[in-house]
């Protein structure tokens, strides 16, 4: 059994992890669809995106690993750490829950990831300016693609109406931590390297207003509850999905196919 | 099967799906998908037709507006060509300068 590794969590490593974390939980969560999604069409496109996002998750790994300097490289950084040691958004890491939730989270985590990009392109890491480059024509399907999907269900028959209103209540208490900004933020913010997530809370809300008004459907208040992802406290089911995820580099370290 | 069911009403139309590898070039006929409504259909079409890097642009039309020949007029309508090979324009001398036609 291959051993954890241990993270070097300056601000720009952890700035990083946060984006391809939360890259890298939300492709696996949405590839559990892979042969259960409602048709074959949709089984496909959710498919696909899966792999943007891991592809984006590669990516940003990858550059953390050599910013941080211990020579990890994307699958150690992937594969090997605690679960503490993740920054992901809470929100990505839920079970996948039903149609209707996937799509709802889908759509609120690719409109974040658009305009996370389209700051991105403009940072001071030139290598993170590529990946951004790249990435947000991927998110930008992403966000029309599951926004579509909202609208459908919302404005569709009365179960469909009843699924999306459900995953909203669900799903909008975690917003608010993708917007609490820290020192990890200032410390990129101050270096270039990228926006604070705060500055992109008002453009979110305005297209996530827009998505919802379509769908007929009521954002709802806010509540206390605060969900701490990002600083590396997980729900419960964080890690049944790195077991999930670890097991076959954990059992055979260095593994590849 | 003497007990024919009408499609459902809840099962989405079938769409014919066209892509455009490069520009320059004509749309190809390159399968078909169901979804429940155009902007569906193209971006379906997207999801399951382009995904290797095989187009620019995609068109779908309705399956059921497309107007087709009857296999059964098959006899009648091409068989008649294949004993025509005047009609082939390989008759005539093309000046060097007129190429590819």
């Amino acid at each position: 059994m291959q051993a954890s590794i241990a993270i070097e969590s300056t601000p720009a490593v952890q700035y990083l992890l946060r984006l391809g974390d939360t890259c890298l939980i939300l492709g696996q969560r949405i590839a559990e669809w892979s042969g259960h999604a409602p048709i074959l069409e949709e089984d496909i496109a959710l498919s696909n995106m899966a792999l943007d996002l891991i592809g984006q998750a590669r990516a940003v790994l990858t550059h953390a690993g050599r910013i941080e300097g211990l020579g990890h490289d994307e699958d150690q950084l992937a594969f090997l750490r605690d679960e503490k040691d993740y920054r992901n958004l809470t929100l990505v890491e839920l079970p996948r829950g039903d149609f209707a939730f996937t799509v709802l989270r889908n759509a609120m985590v690719a409109t974040l990831m658009k305009l996370l990009w389209e700051r991105l392109r403009d940072s001071s890491d030139a290598e993170l300016a590529g990946i951004a480059g790249k990435a947000v024509k991927e998110a930008r399907y992403h966000q029309q693609h599951a926004a579509d999907w909202v609208v459908r269900l919302g404005d569709g028959t009365e179960e469909s109406r009843r699924r999306i209103e459900a995953a909203l209540a669900d799903l909008w208490r975690y917003t608010p931590e993708m917007f609490e900004s820290d020192a990890v933020d200032e410390a990129a913010a101050a270096a270039g390297l990228g926006p604070r997530w705060s500055e992109l809370e008002a453009p979110w809300r305005a297209e996530m207003r827009t998505i919802l008004d379509e769908a007929a459907l009521v954002e709802p208040k806010e509540a206390a509850f605060r969900s701490t992802g990002k600083k590396g406290v997980h729900t419960e089911h964080m890690g049944y999905i790195l077991a999930e995820m670890q097991h076959l580099q954990r059992s055979f370290p260095g593994g590849v196919w | 099967m003497t007990n024919p069911t009408p499609a459902s009403a809840a099962e989405w139309p079938l769409w014919e799906v066209f892509v455009r590898s490069r520009s320059g070039l004509d749309h190809k006929h390159c399968g078909s998908l169901h979804a429940a409504d155009p902007k569906m259909a193209i971006q379906m079409a997207r999801d399951v037709y382009t995904r290797r890097q095989e187009g620019t642009s995609v068109w779908v039309v309705r399956s059921d507006q497309i107007v087709a020949s009857d296999p059964a007029d098959k006899d009648m309508y091409f068989d008649p060509m294949e004993d025509k090979v005047y009609r082939h324009p390989t008759f005539y001398k093309l000046p060097g300068s007129v190429d590819h036609m």
